[in-house]
């Protein structure tokens, strides 16, 4: 790996993150460090600041106290510049409702990026570049040239994620990529966000309620509670913790229901793997 | 085999066999950032490209696993040196097409021109029925309030008025004033030549309580409050508020429509007679300074030349321009779908329609009124 992509251990470090709308206070010395290569999930119940923690880091809240640091760079909230590539383009980010740009189509949404960092890219690979973006985020080819208005919401998070993944970010960050996703939908997208880390080796931020897609892909789960991260930690090590919130949601009847569905796809996977 | 490598940009050296097909060895990082001058040129290659090296790749991301893989699918060639990375993007890559529109296709433009004025024409048409099948709508609407089951809200009622008349008041009276000055100021001058200085006054009384005020603060609350119908109403349109208050059973016509059409005839016929008393006071303010025509003096005269019919033309107008106002307002507001672009649109229409149609229908009374003996 060259000096073009991060190459420490921790693409994302959040040091006393404090957050304050008026005297409402949403975080209160939070710290949190991903590790690079993982999916990481950031769960919480409503009104956590799950959302307000990705905004800050991602530089769109200026946080009222702490240190942020992204790739390497330390953050200050409305300017990107003093690393030697821009951050921006060393990241892609799904909002919850996809917020494409209603006026373009899905593979015009996808140029965007590519037209504003890289004008040098002649139209025809850029072209190229929108399509396959758009099929590898498992969208039909003949999505490209539709308007997100004629999208159903399950693809115009595809098409969002499509956007998000053109300039080949190391850093994905994903707000509720499976809510309003039927089973079926959620948990395509959800091999999809694994298939990708994968192949491209991203490290990925994601913010869900989804228990199926905590217990699924993520490497380590991050809680919030209290104004903090409270835990860290993959499914097994946060059940070994005695916190009420946690043990409510991960041994509630949707969490357990999760954890079931998780050990019957196990079961069933090694009993294929010895009769092949 | 070492390349020469340029910072941050790929790079490529060409090798001829004895049968001229090439061997491209590519070097340097092959990611968005550095592909952007090189895909060019190796679309310009003549001659079939047999082999693409790619030991000399220190970094390759999609885009550039795309471009060497677009390049060896183009020409058959084989990709030799790949690194672990380099092949698994490749295979990830092999089933994705690049080809294909990526906006709508567009017809011809012999064809497309037509079929825009036949679209046009068509949506011309519709749009007239829909506006009748809206005004329907609300007058049925109208009548539930006044002898049936709905109520009025008066609440709403009471706060669109504030929005489109209170409010305003300082714009239209300070307009209305400056208008006041500039009809007493020309006139003056024109009427001055012929000896009949004092006849500015009726110049400025009549034209205010007439014409003047009522078109001027028709125009003006198009501006303000009917596009404010139209953006407010569409958005709720996008945001799925609309749908969310048929399914509760709360009309929109009822709850949105009817306060701001009744706020806006019960509000028009006040802004218009303040809007010309404004004018004359402007006019009499000017006419002191240059006409040497006392403030008060201009005020009497203005209750001696102007015939009482000239206020009720000003104030019978004011209703029916402020129905026109707000039923465009509220329309094109519900005509919103699909994407924001189209609220920008649609309050665009409202004003251009309701200012025009506002127009329209005051030459339509100024030859009415004088039919009547109102001249």
């Amino acid at each position: 790996m060259s000096a073009l992509h991060y190459t420490g251990d921790c693409p994302i470090v959040v040091e006393g993150l404090t957050n304050a709308f008026g005297d409402h206070v949403i975080h209160e010395g939070l710290n949190l460090t991903v590790r690079r290569g993982e999916i990481i999930g950031v769960v919480g119940g409503s009104g956590t600041g799950k959302s307000v923690l990705m905004r800050s880091i991602i530089g769109l809240q200026a946080p009222a106290a702490g240190r942020i640091e992204v790739l390497g760079q330390t953050m200050h909230a409305g300017s990107y510049g003093g690393g030697e590539i821009d951050i921006r383009s060393r990241w892609g980010v799904l909002f919850q409702g996809g917020a494409l740009f209603s006026t373009l189509t899905v593979a015009e949404n996808v140029e965007v990026p590519l037209r504003e960092f890289y004008p040098e890219i002649g139209d025809e690979l850029r072209h190229e570049i929108a399509r396959f973006k758009v099929m590898l985020s498992g969208l039909p080819a003949d999505a490209a040239a539709k308007y997100p208005s004629e999208l159903s919401g399950g693809m115009r998070k595809r098409a969002g994620l499509a956007r998000a993944l053109a300039l080949d970010p190391e850093l994905l960050f994903l707000d509720e990529p499976t809510a309003g996703l039927d089973p079926i939908g959620a948990a395509a997208f959800d091999a999809l966000t694994k298939e990708l880390q994968d192949t491209l080796g991203l490290t990925v931020f994601l913010i869900t309620h989804d228990l199926d897609t905590l217990h699924e892909i993520c490497d380590r789960v991050a809680v919030i509670a209290d104004q903090q991260v409270i835990a860290v930690g993959t499914i097994p090590e946060l059940l070994a913790l005695d916190h009420p919130w946690i043990q409510e949601y991960f041994n509630g009847p949707r969490g357990r229901a999760a954890a079931d569905a998780q050990h019957r796809a196990k079961a069933i996977d090694k009993s294929n793997g010895q009769g092949a | 085999m070492t390349l020469p490598t340029m910072r941050d940009q790929a790079d490529f050296t060409v090798q001829a066999d004895d049968d001229g097909a090439l061997t491209i060895a590519l070097a340097g990082p092959l990611v968005v950032s550095s592909v952007g001058y090189l895909d060019p040129r190796l679309r310009q290659l003549d001659g079939p490209v047999r082999q693409i090296d790619l030991s000399g790749v220190q970094e390759i991301d999609t885009t550039g696993a795309w471009t060497v893989w677009r390049l060896a699918r183009d020409n058959a060639a084989q990709i030799t040196g790949a690194s672990e990375e380099a092949e698994r993007l490749i295979a990830a890559l092999r089933p994705l097409r690049g080809d294909g529109a990526i906006v709508p296709e567009e017809l011809p433009l012999l064809t497309r021109v037509p079929a825009f004025v036949g679209d046009y024409m068509m949506a011309l048409g519709r749009g007239t029925l829909g506006i009748l099948e809206f005004l329907g709508a609300m007058l049925l609407a109208a009548w539930k309030i006044a002898f049936g089951s709905s109520r009025l809200r008066v609440n709403a009622v009471v706060r669109q008025v504030e929005l489109v008349g209170v409010t305003a008041l300082p714009i239209v009276g300070l307009m209305s004033f400056l208008v006041g000055i500039v009809i007493a100021q020309q006139g003056a001058v024109q009427l001055q030549d012929l000896g009949f200085g004092e006849m500015t006054v009726n110049l400025v009384g009549r034209i205010s309580l007439r014409e003047l005020g009522i078109l001027m603060t028709a125009i003006m609350v198009a501006g303000r409050s009917g596009s404010s119908f139209a953006a407010q109403i569409g958005t709720m349109k996008l945001t799925e508020e609309i749908d969310a208050m048929r399914t509760i059973g709360v009309s929109p016509m009822e709850a949105l429509v009817i306060p701001r059409v009744l706020a806006a005839v019960l509000v028009m016929p006040l802004l218009g007679f303040y809007s010309a008393l404004l004018s004359i006071i402007g006019g009499a303010a000017i006419s002191t300074l240059t006409l040497d025509i006392p403030f008060w003096t201009f005020i009497n005269r203005v209750q001696e030349v102007v015939p009482t019919h000239d206020l009720w033309v000003g104030l019978i107008k004011g209703p029916v321009f402020g129905l026109i106002i707000a039923l465009t307002g509220c329309y094109q507001g519900m005509q919103v779908k699909g994407n924001s672009e189209e609220v920008g649109h649609r309050t665009t229409v409202a004003v251009v329609q309701a200012i025009f149609a506002v127009i329209v229908l005051d030459a339509f009374f100024a030859v009415f009124f004088t039919e009547l003996g109102w001249g």
